[in-house]
């Protein structure tokens, strides 16, 4: 189908909120690097790489807020697990990135990396296999989360399980996959996890060049998140979500089969967190099982909910500032933070119902002729 | 509720006026030749010990508007939520026509086949305009895929603007469900039953919180549907039934009491004794 079919123009966003959201990506794929690479130390506009490798991470979160938003603002999935997911991806890239490490690791294994050196393994899992072509990597970051959603959301959704339920279940997966990530003879390095990167691609990680380059990407993979998550909501498909957010059993009793439409929304979503977690890594340079922790699920829940449950770009942005705050609290005050977390929880749920996006008037746009709506 | 306190045998030009759309109801109803559209046979349904349904059996022809009644705990939803797949039966069978073995579907299954169901308490998607909420409605593919890449044809597009002129919401058309009052979420709702082309329709408590017109309405709304679809009613407005019902059909305690026109069913001993403990 050819770009700008009126099919795909759906996902364009027709609001003003929606149309700066997708202005601020676009900065930061074209002004940021030239504030880095182009304008001097000196300078006060120089962004320095330190704030660009933050903002990569900001970047990462907010894809991960996109992805609960969509399962949990418009399909009322309340997930407490997607972290795993996030996680999962990270470590497809992480295992990529060891096998890049080659001889220059602390034992000079050409095919081992060291943990495994350290444990005195002799020979590659086979699950290792394969992993030393970026290809393959890629395809397992958005693969290994899909299948796990697919499984997990086939059996969960058809046993017609939600509400709370659903969401502790969630939780218990993240935790069992740390669980399972922390024993050294997982083959995934244990609790120390996946440090220590060289290269990516044959380039230098820890080039600036390879820092611009990985914020860019980020950027624009948040934005192409965001624009197919507005493709999705703006669709039927979008609308019978929406549906079974609102009434289940009155979708079905008018055809619909509703755990295909969770189970599909649920492995887009798992593919978005698991891209992101992939982008994420190469960035912050580590990956361990704490990533999989229940906290920081819940953690994304709370971006999602100042941001503004049901708004993309209001999740998005919740995502950025809440760890722009987290950023400034830990460094400043950090037996504060989780105080202040709890606290800014409890006032968006309390006096914001619709978080920031909330404190913005409304305006309602005419789509077609088929809705007058506030535009997520 | 008193099924005896209306005077059952008073002619005047308000049941003259019902006589004629129920009339027209029966001339538009294809050939009895068919076979009925719906066997219920020996359908038990217990829930911890209960019995909610006890052996009953009940048929429906096609076209026909049938109108359930009985005392609260007679089985009324439990038989509906039987039909549409929400419960399954310890005993007894389903059958849509004479191919369909209700239960051995699911309930989209069931829902596409050809069989609509308004509940008792509107569920209308409040978030979704009232364009949207027939637009989810319509016959045809409900697949996730299919749907992602819908869009309405102009043909599809007209069908909904019929049936907005049919229930009455064509100025409502972009308001959100949620701002209607109760008596336009039921008449959205058995607009979205339209929109399915069902051949069966399960209407539960049309006119329960409706105001005199709007409950008149509704009649004459569900006697409009009888004949090209078959309908069945479960309803505690007697009055209700009285203009609308054609044959009325008397649960109690999980199967048929009585079964007949309005006059017999409510001459009828036992049903006195159900109702009035007399």
């Amino acid at each position: 189908m050819p770009v700008g079919s009126p099919l795909l123009a759906t996902a364009l966003p027709r609001d003003a909120a929606g149309r700066a959201f997708l202005g601020l990506i676009a900065a930061c794929v074209v002004l940021v690097p030239v504030l880095n690479l182009l304008v001097p130390a000196s300078s006060p506009l120089h962004v320095s790489t330190y704030v660009l490798t933050l903002l990569g991470k900001y970047l990462c979160y907010a894809m991960l807020a996109v992805a609960v938003d969509l399962v949990w603002g418009f399909c009322g999935i309340l997930t407490l697990g997607h972290a795993a997911f996030f996680a999962l991806g990270g470590y497809a890239m992480g295992m990529y990135l060891m096998r890049q490490i080659g001889t220059r690791g602390v034992y000079g294994n050409p095919l081992l990396p060291d943990f495994m050196v350290f444990l005195n393994w002799k020979e590659l899992p086979w699950f290792w296999y394969g992993f030393n072509h970026f290809g393959f990597a890629a395809l397992m970051v958005v693969l290994v989360p899909a299948a796990l959603a697919f499984v997990f959301g086939y059996l969960a959704f058809r046993s017609r399980v939600t509400g709370v339920y659903l969401s502790i279940i969630t939780q218990a997966l993240s935790y069992a996959l740390m669980l399972a990530f922390f024993r050294n003879d997982m083959g995934f390095g244990g609790n120390n996890g996946f440090t220590d990167f060289k290269e990516l691609l044959g380039f230098d990680l820890q080039s600036d060049r390879i820092r611009v380059t990985l914020l860019v990407i980020t950027a624009l993979a948040l934005g192409v998140s965001y624009l197919a998550c507005r493709f999705i909501e703006a669709s039927r498909a979008g609308r019978v979500i929406r549906a079974i957010r609102d009434a289940e059993s009155r979708t079905r009793f008018l055809g619909y089969r509703v755990e295909s439409y969770k189970l599909w929304i649920f492995v887009f979503s798992a593919i978005v967190a698991g891209v992101a977690g992939a982008l994420y890594v190469p960035q912050v340079g580590i990956i361990n099982p704490s990533e999989f922790a229940p906290i920081n699920s819940i953690e994304v829940v709370i971006w999602v909910a100042i941001g503004g449950r049901g708004s993309l770009h209001g999740a998005a942005l919740g995502a950025i500032l809440v760890n722009y705050a987290k950023t400034f609290f830990t460094g400043a005050l950090p037996e504060v933070w989780l105080y202040a977390l709890g606290a800014l929880f409890v006032f968006a749920t309390l006096f914001l119902p619709r978080g920031l996006t909330g404190l913005i008037p409304q305006r309602t746009v005419a789509v077609g002729d088929n809705a007058v709506r506030p535009l997520a | 509720m008193s099924i005896v306190a209306a005077d059952a045998n008073q002619p005047g030009p308000e049941a003259a006026h019902w006589q004629e759309l129920k009339e027209a109801a029966v001339r538009r109803a294809p050939p009895q030749l068919v076979g009925k559209i719906l066997y219920l046979e020996g359908l038990t349904v217990s829930f911890d010990g209960f019995k909610a349904l006890n052996d009953l059996s009940l048929y429906v022809d096609p076209g026909e508007l049938r109108c359930i009644i009985g005392p609260n705990g007679a089985g009324k939803t439990t038989m509906m939520d039987v039909i549409t797949g929400k419960t399954r039966p310890d005993r007894g069978s389903v059958w849509f026509g004479r191919d369909v073995d209700l239960l051995r579907l699911t309930e989209p299954e069931i829902a596409q086949a050809g069989i609509g169901r308004k509940f008792q308490k509107p569920t209308v998607f409040e978030h979704l305009t009232v364009f949207e909420n027939l637009e989810l409605a319509l016959a045809g593919p409900k697949s996730f895929w299919r749907s992602l890449v819908a869009t309405l044809t102009g043909e599809q597009q007209s069908r909904i603007d019929g049936t907005l002129e049919v229930i009455g919401l064509t100025a409502h058309r972009r308001s959100m469900a949620r701002i209607l009052s109760h008596g336009q979420k039921q008449w959205l709702e058995i607009g979205m039953l339209l929109m399915q082309e069902p051949e069966l329709l399960l209407v539960d408590e049309p006119v329960a919180g409706m105001t005199p017109q709007e409950t008149e309405r509704t009649a004459e709304l569900l006697l409009s549907l009888a004949g090209k679809h078959s309908v069945v009613v479960v309803e505690h407005d007697m009055e209700f039934v009285r203009s609308i019902a054609g044959r009325v059909t008397v649960l109690h305690e999980g199967h048929v009491l009585a079964e007949g026109d309005m006059d017999t069913v409510q001459n009828d001993q036992r049903v006195r004794e159900v109702y009035l403990g007399a």
